[in-house]
C-alpha cells in the first residue's frame, strides 16, 4: 500500500510558480517596532494627527496584549523586533499614468498575471496593486467615480475621505479585538478602500492583488468595504510572495459593513509562498477579517480558496444584526506538507430571522494540519434564526491530520441549528477507477479534489474559478491516498 | 487480440493465480465461471493493472503489446475496459465531466485533438440512445447515490463512450435483479461488432442467458480446469461447482 501511496505523491509533485524575487530599490523603515516606528509609518504617508494618535493607541494597547496560544498551530516565537514594517518601492506614489510606474514592478505583476494596463486587463475587474506596504495603482477609477464608486488604497482614502474612514474604520473590528488586529492597527501600511452608494449596483468585479516583495518584511494592509443601502458589490482578493527561507508575517484586518438590503460578496483566493517541503520559510497568514450586516435584509458572503502560507489562523465572521440579514461561509482550506491551517468563521446571529450558512472544505495531505474552527452564536433576541453548517474533510495519506472545533452557542430557543460533518480519504480505489478509464494519476487526484470543493468553487466570480481549480492541483505537492 | 500464458499473481504474499492460459479472438465472447474465492476477480484486476496485486510469472500479450508492462491508464487507451463489480463513487464530479476527461485523454495518448464541447455531445446524445440512459443521471455525481443497477447502466455506458477492444465484466450481474441484468446485457450486447471481444466473469449462470458465450472457462484454485461451450454453464448452473471440484481433486489431490 505504502508504493501506491508514493506512486501519487511523485505525480502531484508540482512547484510553487510564484517564488522569484523583483530587484527594487526600497524604501524601507529600520527593523523593529517602537513609537518612532509608527511616526516614521504615519509621516511617510503624511497622515492627518487624527489617525496617527488612532495608530499610537493601538500600539499601547497592543503592548499589554498576549499572542493566542488557543489555534491548533505551533511556530517558534515571533521577534516583532526583527521584522521591517515599512517597505515601499522606491518610485512615485500615485502615478498619473502607468508610464510613471518603474518597469520592474510592472513586469512583476504582469508575470503574476495581473495587467495594471486597463485595456489588457481582464474586462469587468478593477485592481488595486499593492506591493509590500503601498498602493502601485488602481485601475478603472474614473469609471467608477462616475457611479460615485470609490475604489483607492487606503492611503489615499486617509487623505480624501477622511470622515468616511472616521466612521468606518474600526467599527467591525475594534483595534483592541485581538493581538493582530492591534498590531495592524498600529502599523498597517496600506490596503484598499472601496464605497458603494446608495442603490448602485456595482459593475465591475473589485480586486486587490498583494504582494510581498521585500525581505524581512511584513506586510499588514487594512481593507474596509462600505454597501451603502441598496448596493452589490463583488470583491476579490489575491496574493502571492516570494520563496524565501525565513518566515514572513502578513497580518491583515478587513472590515465589511452592508446596510439596509446591501450585499457584499468577498472571494479570496490565498496563495502565499507555503514554504518548502521540509518546512522551511513560508507566510504567517494571521488575519482578522469580520463583516456586518447592519442593515434589514442584508447580506455578506465570504468564499476563500487558501491553499498557501505556512500557518494560516482567520475566521472571517458576519455580525448578523439586521433583521432578516444572511450571512455565507464557503471555504477550501488545502494544506500541504508542513503547513498548519486553523480556520473557519463566527456566525454571530443577533437580528430576527437572520440566517447563516457554512460550507468548509478541508484538505489536508503530507504531515500538514486542517483544523475548521467556527462558531455559531444566536443572541436571545435573534427570534428564528437559522443555521447550517457543514463541514467536510479530506485527507491525502496517513500523515496528516484534520480537526474541526465547532462551537454553538444558542440563546433563543426558536433557533434550528444544523451541523453536518464528514472525513473521508482519496482511495486507491478512486484512483485506479480513473486510470481504468485512461485518466492519468495526476488528472485523477485534480478531478476528485476539485469534485470535493466544488461547492465551494462555484461560488466564485467565473473569472477566477479556473485559476481556482488549478491552484488546488498545484498545492498538493507530495500529496498521498 | 488476448494471449494469457502461465500468468501466476498474487496479493500480499499470497498467491491467487496459479498459471492461467486464455486466447480471445476478435468477436468472441468468453466467461469465466468459479465459486468464491477460486481467482475471478483477481485475473480482471491483474488484467487492468490494479498494483497492489503481484505478477509472479507468465506473460500477457495484448495486440501485439507486452500488456504487463503497461501503466493501467497506458492499458485504457490501447483499448481495454473494465466494468468494475463495485464502482467507486467520486463525489462532485459529474459522469459527463469524468467522461469527457477519460475520451480526451485517451485521445490526447493516442496523438488526437481533444473532441470540443460540440463533438463530445453529440457522441454522448448517440450512446445514451444506444444504452438506453437519460441526461439527468449523467449530470450527478459520479456513482454517487446511485442504486446497483445505475451504477452498472453507468458503467455500460463509459464503455459505450471508450469503445474498448476488450471489455472485461466482472461480476456485472452482482446486486442486480432479473429487470437490471436484462438491461445491462442487453447494452453490452448493443456495443459488440467483429472487432471487439467481451470477457464476463461471472459466479452465476443468468447473466449468460443475455451475454451468450462462445467459451466457458471454469476457474477453480486460480487455474482454468475445464473449458466448454455454454452448455457448460447450464450444467455448472444445474450440478453446482462441486462437481468440478470432486472432479479436480481426483484428478490432483494435492491441490
Amino acid at each position: 500500500m505504502n508504493e501506491d501511496v508514493s506512486t501519487i505523491e511523485r505525480e502531484v509533485l508540482k512547484e510553487y510558480k510564484y517564488g522569484f524575487v523583483t530587484d527594487i530599490e526600497a524604501d524601507e523603515a529600520p527593523k523593529g517596532l517602537d513609537e518612532s516606528t509608527i511616526r516614521f509609518i504615519s509621516a511617510k504617508k503624511n497622515e492627518p494627527e487624527w489617525m496617527l494618535q488612532w495608530r499610537l493607541k493601538a500600539y499601547r494597547q497592543w503592548l499589554n496584549m498576549k499572542q493566542p496560544t488557543w489555534p491548533n498551530v505551533k511556530f517558534p516565537t515571533i521577534d516583532y523586533q526583527d521584522i521591517i514594517y515599512y517597505s515601499a518601492p522606491k518610485q512615485k506614489i500615485n502615478p498619473d499614468s502607468l508610464d510613471d510606474i518603474d518597469p520592474e514592478l510592472r513586469k512583476t505583476f504582469e508575470k503574476l498575471g495581473i495587467s495594471l494596463d486597463e485595456q489588457k486587463r481582464l474586462t469587468g475587474v478593477a485592481v488595486d496593486a499593492v506591493i509590500d506596504s503601498v498602493s502601485i495603482s488602481t485601475s478603472f477609477k474614473e469609471q467608477l467615480g462616475e457611479l460615485g464608486i470609490i475604489f483607492c488604497s487606503m492611503s489615499e482614502a486617509i487623505q480624501n475621505h477622511p470622515d468616511l474612514i472616521r466612521k468606518y474604520l474600526s467599527s467591525v473590528i475594534p483595534i483592541t479585538d485581538n493581538y493582530y488586529a492591534a498590531l495592524n492597527s498600529a502599523v498597517f501600511s496600506d490596503g484598499s478602500f472601496c464605497y458603494i452608494p446608495k442603490g448602485v449596483h456595482c459593475p465591475m468585479e473589485l480586486s486587490t492583488y498583494f504582494r510581498i516583495n521585500a525581505s524581512n518584511t511584513g506586510q499588514f494592509e487594512r481593507t474596509l468595504i462600505v454597501a451603502e443601502a441598496g448596493s452589490y458589490v463583488s470583491y476579490l482578493e489575491g496574493c502571492t510572495a516570494p520563496m524565501r527561507d525565513e518566515n514572513q508575517l502578513h497580518a491583515a484586518v478587513v472590515e465589511l459593513v452592508a446596510m439596509d438590503n446591501a450585499e457584499i460578496k468577498y472571494s479570496t483566493v490565498q496563495n502565499w509562498y507555503p514554504g518548502n517541503s521540509e518546512g522551511k520559510g513560508g507566510i504567517y497568514n494571521f488575519v482578522t477579517k469580520r463583516g456586518i450586516c447592519a442593515g434589514i435584509n442584508s447580506k455578506i458572503s465570504w468564499t476563500q480558496v487558501e491553499t498557501g502560507s505556512a500557518i494560516t489562523w482567520k475566521y472571517p465572521s458576519v455580525i448578523l444584526k439586521g433583521d432578516n440579514s444572511t450571512g455565507e461561509f464557503y471555504s477550501v482550506a488545502v494544506t500541504n506538507n508542513h503547513q498548519q491551517a486553523d480556520t473557519g468563521t463566527k456566525m454571530l446571529h443577533l437580528g430576527k430571522n437572520t440566517k447563516s450558512r457554512i460550507v468548509s472544505k478541508g484538505i489536508s495531505a503530507g504531515v500538514s494540519n486542517n483544523s475548521y474552527r467556527g462558531l455559531v452564536h444566536v443572541s436571545k433576541k435573534a427570534a428564528n434564526a437559522r443555521n447550517f453548517s457543514q463541514c467536510d474533510s479530506l485527507l491525502l495519506g496517513d500523515k496528516c491530520g484534520a480537526h474541526t472545533f465547532p462551537y454553538i452557542e444558542v440563546k433563543n430557543n426558536t433557533a434550528v441549528v444544523e451541523h453536518e460533518a464528514t472525513t473521508s480519504k482519496i482511495g486507491e480505489d478512486q484512483i485506479f477507477y480513473c486510470n481504468q478509464r485512461g485518466i492519468d494519476t495526476e488528472t485523477a487526484v485534480a478531478l476528485i479534489i476539485n469534485g470535493f470543493a466544488k461547492e465551494v468553487m462555484n461560488q466564485l466570480p467565473m473569472e477566477f474559478a479556473v485559476e481556482a481549480q488549478k491552484l488546488l492541483a498545484i498545492s498538493l505537492e507530495g500529496s498521498v491516498g | 487480440m488476448l494471449n494469457i500464458n502461465n500468468l501466476h499473481a498474487g496479493i500480499e504474499g499470497k498467491k491467487i493465480l496459479n498459471g492461467i492460459n486464455l486466447q480471445i479472438k476478435p468477436g468472441e465472447i468468453h466467461a469465466i465461471m468459479g465459486p468464491n474465492g477460486s481467482g475471478k476477480s483477481t485475473l480482471a484486476s491483474v488484467l487492468a493493472g490494479k498494483e497492489i496485486y503481484e505478477v509472479l510469472e507468465g506473460s500477457v500479450d495484448f495486440l501485439g503489446k507486452d500488456l504487463l508492462e503497461l501503466s493501467p491508464e497506458a492499458r485504457a487507451a490501447e483499448g481495454l475496459f473494465l466494468a468494475f463489480q463495485y464502482p467507486v463513487e467520486i463525489p462532485g464530479l459529474s459522469t459527463t465531466n469524468f467522461v469527457k476527461t477519460a475520451v480526451n485523454q485517451i485521445r490526447k495518448y493516442h496523438g488526437q485533438e481533444p473532441l470540443d464541447a460540440v463533438a463530445f455531445l453529440k457522441m454522448m446524445k448517440e450512446k445514451m440512445a444506444l444504452v438506453n440512459i437519460a441526461q439527468p443521471m449523467l449530470s450527478r455525481p459520479l456513482n454517487e447515490g446511485f442504486s446497483g443497477g445505475e451504477k452498472k447502466r453507468n458503467e455500460v455506458f463509459q464503455m459505450a463512450m471508450l469503445q474498448p477492444k476488450l471489455a472485461i465484466l466482472d461480476e456485472t450481474d452482482s446486486g442486480l435483479d432479473i429487470d437490471a441484468i436484462r438491461i445491462v446485457a442487453n447494452g453490452v450486447m448493443k456495443l459488440r461488432n467483429k472487432d471487439n471481444a467481451v470477457l464476463v466473469v461471472t459466479h452465476y449462470q443468468r447473466l449468460l442467458d443475455y451475454i451468450v458465450p462462445d467459451f466457458v472457462h471454469v476457474l477453480y484454485n486460480g487455474r482454468i480446469v475445464k473449458s466448454g461451450t455454454k452448455e457448460l454453464a447450464y450444467e455448472l448452473e444445474e450440478r453446482g461447482y462441486d462437481f468440478i471440484k470432486n472432479e479436480v481433486n481426483i484428478l490432483e489431490p494435492g491441490i
